[in-house]
């Protein structure tokens, strides 16, 4: 069955060759953790924007004017997400990011600025500074009133060389530095009821209460900012953290003077950590375009060739805007090409991991249905309602261990699989053993029964969504390179599903009860002729099924609002995979799954969220017309029960 | 009358059906609005609204019951008829809009189109209107159905994908570039071949046109499952492959049959729209086609007459509860489809007929003492 390995290989290759593309593009790689604000509902599952749409339809026709004394709309869902704004959304996100990073756009005249305001001690490159002013000293000349003093000043507290430099610059950047005014001492104030509270910039030393107008702050001008950026950051640089030294790489770039340029050279000298080393690479290249020779320019024009920063785009796109020499600007034309073509790699990638990590919740929700749809042919609608439980478990469970909210998912799991599970054997044992053999209306009472549930929770929690929180760990993101960084909680989620599914696998394989499964599935007959009590497999079986969706729920409400129709939203993608992998595979179920969650988001970018979503719905449509049994039929005798 | 003949639920429904139709009409117009016995014209909507669901739950029990296909997208034939007969109502609107444009409904001139889209033309007509009620939700099921029975899908699958299509219809009518209005859908009708929507009279007319639409519908489809036609998918409902075997072209038949409720469906959605006054993409959710099923198994599936009394029943209880108890609604209308399947497996019709069963046993009993 050559198609059937080809599926099974294609995603595994795919991958490979994408990671293979990547490595090869950035060797230096390397992981680091960039925090980042915690994700707000809508950046948290994009994807959950087509599905959401469901919560938004009037579940009745009849809010018409002329039958407006009709109270005979359900229980209407009033957690309606804008179904078509977090289409559009998503795909602004990305265009979003882009421009912040390159919005600080003057580069170009920075340096200049901030080398005339360092005047004399930068005519030696800064290599060799004559003997280190004072720190006092400098400190002091900030209580004149002249900028230029002050300029001079702050430059010579960063020459100073002294441990607290870095501080003192960031205090007066922030706006936290005051003088007093009867002796103009250096101080930081604290605003009192009456007036500052003061202490001393240097010592620490607490001076007293004075009244509101005998401390001033020193005030600051543009020019005098950015040159202290700059000064903070090559301060910054030597940092002991590789973290802040990246930043601080970072903010020197294309924003950076001559004594700066010494400064990175000083620390690429020992830098060990690579992604600082690339950081600090690639300041040093955008200030080398400034550079007098020609050469010294095309050797930068090349180092920015290979970088992913925005920053090194905005500068290429500058020099292309002003150069004169025919020659560079071709190199620079040619580099800003390579860029490009590389970071279209780096955004193919990333919507691979969007459909990857989409995939992976499609065959998380839709595994526990495979297992109750394929193995055993009962159609269970109320499968949705039951991932819901179990989101609402580890919301329960948040609410019970409020100071614990990082170990709340280790507890949530188990727990959720428990409740899901004990309502899937109730569920088993009271309504569907009643109807084996009858599908279709398995299928209307299980519709019954998530009706049932879905009102259960908004009579007995609330019909509003709950805020299930994330803890620490899921948040932020790895970023691998400057233009590609993964979310800890899809790459989490991602990574569980996968769990999830081998231990299903390896129960369905591996144990006693699998082995009772698969048989009571392939011949039920036979399989009690053989001794297997088949009623128990069936309540086990609807039970394990129940609990997967359980733990289904706890990792959507991860990604995705907590509510009662949270469960809709998902049944219907959820038979797509099980119909579109086959029936009564699990495999099918996971290859499905992941490849309608990477063509989902592979169309998005040409069509929008929704309109992929109906192409994905009218795939699934013809695709079995072509092949009715789903991508890996089963086969043999049990194919025909 | 052979149509009728053994059909004793479906005399009794059509009976009650031309007496609701007769009294409530002349207790509406006739009878003045202090007196006690006057329908209110709210009523008489209401009801029209309900005849519209029973034709659409003929339609269903005609595939279900007699065909053994259970749609869970029905709901998408019976919406896009609406959307015809939608379209036809804004196209009446004319220049009485908010925006007051001659040609664009509102919502155009909103969305800064200059031109009405090319599927909009010819629907300010009546008659090219009423066409499209039947040839789109028809030429939608052809399609679908001759793609799926072709390749035999079959069941469970079969359900699912129907489901599928309504979803992706309503994915589809919410955009709002699809030019159907997007989320609010159509609405604001005016007037009806000239006929003021709101008026008393065309309520009453827009009821018994329901009512006629329902009594023809029935007979049509009680003309298809007494023919010869009707007896080959009863074989195919029970036994596909044998059918198969013996020579019949399943599929042809499926696809007949699938279409022809279909543009029931349609023609139910095209006289729902002017009642309520008002189409939006929530009619394609996924969630109502369940439901309709579920009046059908409520009713009885396999005896058309028993849809019909399924839709009335469960939507009187819908209006009743939602409007008593809105907490309780979903409630009971789980239970229902609960124990409906549970105990419950032939519907009220079946209760029926085991009580008339029950009773003729007894005297036959008595006959024979």
């Amino acid at each position: 069955m050559p198609s059937r390995w080809g599926a099974v290989l294609l995603l595994p290759a795919l991958l490979l060759a994408y990671t293979a593309a990547a490595w090869g593009q950035t060797p230096a790689a390397a992981e680091a953790v960039v925090e980042q604000p915690a994700p707000t509902p809508t950046d948290g599952l994009i994807e959950a924007s087509a599905y959401d749409t469901e919560a938004a339809v009037p579940t009745d026709a009849d809010l018409s004017t002329q039958a407006a004394n009709e109270v005979d709309a359900a229980p209407a869902a009033p957690d309606s997400l804008d179904a078509g704004a977090a289409g559009p959304a998503a795909t602004d996100s990305i265009a979003d990011t882009d421009r912040s990073t390159e919005s600080p756009a003057t580069p170009a005249e920075l340096p200049s600025a901030s080398s005339q305001a360092r005047g004399t001690d930068t005519a030696h490159g800064g290599a060799e500074l004559p003997k280190p002013p004072s720190l006092a000293a400098a400190l002091a000349k900030l209580a004149d009133p002249s900028f230029n003093v002050k300029e001079q000043a702050a430059a010579d507290i960063a020459a100073s060389g002294d441990p607290r430099a870095a501080d003192l610059l960031k205090a007066l950047l922030d706006g936290e530095l005051y003088f007093r005014r009867d002796d103009n001492r250096i101080v930081f104030a604290e605003r009192t009821a009456d007036g500052w509270a003061l202490t001393d910039a240097l010592s620490d030393e607490a001076l007293g209460n004075v009244g509101r107008r005998d401390a001033r702050k020193i005030t600051i001008n543009n020019r005098m900012r950015s040159a202290l950026r700059t000064n903070i950051a090559a301060l910054t640089l030597a940092s002991p953290d590789p973290a802040t030294r990246l930043s601080a790489a970072k903010e020197m770039m294309g924003d950076v003077d001559d004594a700066g340029i010494s400064a990175l050279r000083g620390q690429l000298a020992q830098e060990d950590d690579p992604q600082v080393r690339e950081a600090i690479e690639l300041a040093l290249a955008i200030a080398g375009l400034e550079a007098e020779t020609l050469e010294e320019r095309k050797a930068a024009v090349a180092a920015l060739g290979t970088s992913l920063y925005p920053e090194a785009r905005n500068a290429l796109d500058d020099l292309i805007r002003t150069e004169q020499d025919p020659e560079l600007l071709a190199a620079a034309q040619a580099a800003r090409t390579e860029i490009a073509q590389r970071v279209d790699n780096m955004r193919r990638l990333e919507t691979l991991f969007f459909g990857l990590s989409l995939g992976s919740v499609l065959v998380l929700a839709a595994i526990g249905l495979a297992i109750t749809f394929g193995v055993m042919g009962v159609i269970n609608m109320a499968h949705g309602e039951l991932i819901m439980i179990g989101a609402y478990t580890t919301y329960l469970v948040q609410l019970a261990m409020p100071n614990a909210i990082d170990w709340s998912l280790f507890v949530a799991i188990p727990a959720a699989f428990i409740v899901a599970g004990l309502f899937g054997v109730a569920i088993e044992r009271g309504v569907i053993r009643f109807l084996y053999g009858r599908p279709l209306e398995t299928l209307l009472a299980t519709f019954g029964i998530s009706l049932i549930l879905q009102q259960l929770v908004r009579t007995t929690i609330s019909a509003q969504n709950v805020i299930v929180e994330n803890p620490s760990w899921m948040s932020g993101s790895l970023q691998l390179n400057p233009a590609l960084s993964l979310t800890f909680n899809r790459l989490y989620i991602f990574v569980f599903s996968l769990l999830v599914f081998v231990a299903l696998l390896l129960v369905l394989k591996r144990t006693a009860l699998g082995l009772q499964v698969r048989a009571v599935s392939q011949n039920r007959a036979m399989a009690r002729a053989m001794g297997v009590r088949s009623a128990r497999v069936d309540a086990l079986t609807f039970g394990l099924g129940a609990g997967i969706a359980g733990v289904a729920g706890v990792a959507l409400s991860q990604l995705t609002n907590v509510g009662p129709n949270m469960g809709q939203a998902y049944i219907i993608d959820s038979f797509m995979v099980v119909v579109f992998g086959g029936v009564g595979n699990l495999w099918g179920t996971l290859v499905g799954g992941l490849t309608l969650g990477v063509a989902n988001k592979f169309m998005e970018p040409w069509t929008g969220a929704v309109l992929a979503k109906i192409l994905v719905l009218v795939f699934i449509i013809l695709f079995i017309q072509w092949r009715p049994r789903g991508l890996f039929p089963q086969r043999g005798r049990a194919a025909e029960g | 009358m052979t149509l009728l003949k053994g059909d004793t639920g479906g005399q009794v429904m059509l009976g009650l059906l031309l007496a609701v139709a007769i009294v409530v009409s002349v207790l509406n117009l006739a009878v003045p609005e202090a007196n006690p016995l006057h329908v209110s014209t709210y009523t008489v909507t209401l009801l029209g609204k309900y005849l519209t669901y029973a034709l659409l739950a003929v339609a269903v029990d005609l595939v279900w019951g007699y065909l053994g296909i259970l749609s869970l997208g029905h709901g998408a034939f019976f919406a896009l008829g609406g959307y015809a007969m939608g379209m036809y109502l804004m196209r009446q609107i004319g220049d009485r809009g908010v925006y007051g444009d001659p040609i664009l409904p509102d919502f155009m001139v909103f969305l800064d189109w200059q031109e009405l889209p090319w599927f909009w033309h010819g629907f300010d007509m009546f008659w090219f209107a009423a066409l499209m009620v039947v040839l789109v939700p028809g030429a939608l099921a052809f399609v679908f159905g001759w793609l799926a029975f072709r390749s035999r899908v079959t069941g469970v699958y079969l359900s699912i994908i129907t489901q599928a299509l309504t979803y992706a219809l309503m994915l589809a009518f919410f955009r709002n570039e699809m030019g159907f209005g997007g989320n609010n859908g159509l609405t604001d009708f005016k007037d009806l071949l000239g006929f003021d929507l709101q008026a008393d009279s065309t309520r009453v007319g827009l009821f018994i046109a329901s009512a006629i639409a329902l009594a023809l519908g029935y007979l049509a489809c009680r003309w298809i499952v007494t023919s010869k036609l009707g007896r080959v998918a009863v074989a195919i409902r029970d036994a596909e492959a044998r059918t198969r075997f013996i020579g019949y072209r399943v599929d042809r038949v499926k696809v007949a049959i699938w279409t022809f409720s279909a543009m029931l469906a349609g023609i139910a959605g095209a006289l729902y729209v002017p009642q309520v006054g008002i189409i939006n993409p929530g009619e394609f959710s996924p969630l109502n086609s369940i439901e309709l099923v579920v009046w059908v198994a409520v009713g009885g599936r396999a005896t058309l007459y028993g849809a019909v009394v399924g839709a009335v029943v469960v939507n009187y209880g819908k209006t009743y509860f939602t409007g008593a108890f809105p907490e309780a609604w979903l409630f009971a209308l789980g239970g229902l489809f609960v124990l409906v399947t549970l105990f419950l497996p032939k519907g009220i019709a079946g209760l029926f007929r085991q009580l008339k069963r029950r009773r003729s046993g007894a005297m036959a009993e008595g006959a024979a003492v």
